[in-house]
């Protein structure tokens, strides 16, 4: 089944809120997907700063800050339960390298804006344990997850990351995603776990870094990408929804001139400011819709 | 009578709903808070009024018999589904199949329905004020169903007896389906729909009629190719 969340604040005063809002949005999905949780949460960057999001497994997180300090200069560490985010000036190039040189590290994304949180368990303490509430910003997505293409793991969990500042939550499974795979990875794309969304991931970042818009990109998955899917993608400017032409997979879309919210039932965003006023609807089967991109 | 979600559970309200106890001249109440909850107002089977003040979730007024409800706003998956009898009104936008395998009753939406609407309906009539979405009267066996607006792809795909009355475009066709003209007693089905819907029911004429061209009913030996 799975629930999809996001939220693009049109309004700044609603940014130091952005946690406490997108908080109750996951909990009220947890029964839609109790098995993993996840979310990327979008901030306003900082000059010539990059962001790294990762998750360490059985690493002890201070020898391994000790390691980075050393070799990143600048870095700044926040620790929150099982993963760390970097602060640095020191580009990806470089960063990536160093991270891959650690077994039990697993980089779960990065970017100027971004900072994303994953793990195994119910939505509502994999909230609570990553303290989304404190967090601050412009727009964020979330996802619930009931497993059905791999297993039970962080790695199997949503947001997928596959390329700067970008970010996919998925609802639905993909048919073509081995072949897909194969054709990304040719391409260049890395592609690390068996998880069908991933895919999906990878190609929407073939699609950006060849210079098309998150909107143009999504619309010619429409054609590439088969199976059932209600798609929400972020990226450093904003979000985008899209659903196969079938449309199983459910989508509400509630927008207020302070806020949109999506979610894939309206119980999600019951608690959103004025949310009684907003224009709700349905996203159209087959279309494209972007806010801020 | 208020009942309030927010203080009550769904399952208390529910229950005292199902239960309501007809010696009392209680048959009036207002649901608050719904928030989005599934299964409001589900299995009702006396003639009460309800009305819910807010957004529902999925399957509202499901398996409803007898009782007359009233959503002042929009509904989730399933609305009405399998219903028996009673009137259903949502007044704002209706999600995916709604009325759903009905066997009966009446469902009104004001605005507007996602796809399937009215997939499998057995007898329920349905009016829908706005548009209907893709696979709308899917097989739709027996009953009506009105759209104000437009319908999407694969209207009526392998419907049997049902008959659908339409004002607007109509994308595509499904299997099957194929415009029908409107004999007395068509007209007369619709004006009655129309009005009970709060409808003029002079716009009849505005409408075309679609329902089965009954050739999947039986075996033909041309398509033997196919199977």
């Amino acid at each position: 089944m799975c629930g999809i969340v996001g939220i693009y604040l049109k309004n700044k005063k609603y940014h130091k809120d952005l946690g406490k809002l997108l908080t109750v949005m996951m909990n009220n999905m947890a029964t839609r997907g109790p098995d993993s949780a996840g979310f990327a949460i979008y901030s306003p960057e900082k000059k010539k700063k990059f962001k790294y999001s990762v998750c360490f497994q059985k690493n002890d997180s201070k020898s391994f800050k000790k390691i980075i300090s050393k070799e990143i200069k600048d870095a700044k560490i926040k620790v929150i339960s099982d993963h760390l985010v970097i602060e640095t000036s020191s580009h990806p190039s470089k960063v990536l390298n160093i991270i891959k040189n650690f077994e039990d590290l697993n980089l779960v994304g990065y970017g100027n804006s971004i900072e994303i949180f994953k793990q195994v368990g119910n939505p509502k303490d994999v909230v609570k344990e990553f303290s989304l509430e404190k967090f601050s910003g412009t727009h964020a997505i979330g996802h619930t997850r009931m497993a059905t293409e791999s297993a039970i793991t962080t790695d199997g969990s949503h947001p997928y990351s596959t390329g700067e500042d970008e970010c996919l939550v998925h609802n639905g499974s993909l048919s073509n995603h081995n072949n897909l795979r194969r054709t990304l990875k040719k391409r260049g794309v890395e592609i690390k776990s068996q998880n069908d969304t991933e895919v999906a991931a990878g190609y929407i970042s073939d699609g950006l870094s060849n210079k098309k818009s998150l909107k143009e990109t999504l619309i010619e998955g429409l054609k590439d990408l088969d199976g059932f899917y209600t798609f929400i993608s972020g990226t450093k400017k904003g979000m985008a929804i899209v659903r196969d032409e079938i449309a199983c997979k459910p989508a509400v879309v509630a927008e207020t001139k302070d806020y949109v919210a999506i979610a894939s039932e309206f119980q999600a965003m019951a608690h959103l400011p004025n949310v009684n006023k907003a224009k709700i609807f349905e996203p159209e089967p087959g279309l494209v819709y972007s806010w801020g991109e | 009578m208020k009942l309030n979600l927010k203080k009550e559970t769904l399952r208390n309200v529910n229950e005292f709903l199902q239960n309501v106890d007809l010696k009392s001249n209680n048959r009036s109440f207002k649901i608050t808070n719904p928030d989005g909850n599934h299964a409001i107002c589900a299995g009702l089977k006396e003639e009460i009024e309800v009305t819910i003040d807010g957004h529902a979730g999925y399957y509202c007024a499901g398996m409803n018999m007898n009782a007359d409800i009233i959503i002042n706003g929009n509904v989730g998956t399933g609305v009405g589904e399998n219903m028996m009898s009673g009137t259903v009104h949502v007044k704002g936008n209706a999600s995916q199949s709604a009325g759903a395998t009905a066997h009966g009753g009446t469902l009104i939406i004001d605005g507007n329905t996602s796809s399937r609407c009215g997939i499998s309906m057995k007898g329920i009539d349905i009016i829908v004020k706005g548009s209907v979405g893709h696979m709308s009267a899917f097989m739709a066996q027996s009953g009506n169903l009105v759209i104000c607006g437009d319908a999407g792809d694969a209207l009526g795909d392998s419907i049997y007896e049902a008959k659908i009355f339409i004002i607007g475009k109509v994308k595509s066709l499904g299997a099957d389906c194929e415009e029908k003209k409107m004999n007395e007693k068509d007209k007369k089905i619709l004006k009655s729909l129309l009005k009970k819907a709060g409808i003029n029911e002079k716009t009849f004429s505005n409408f075309k009629m679609y329902g089965s061209a009954r050739k999947l009913y039986n075996f033909n030996i041309d398509n033997v190719s196919e199977y």
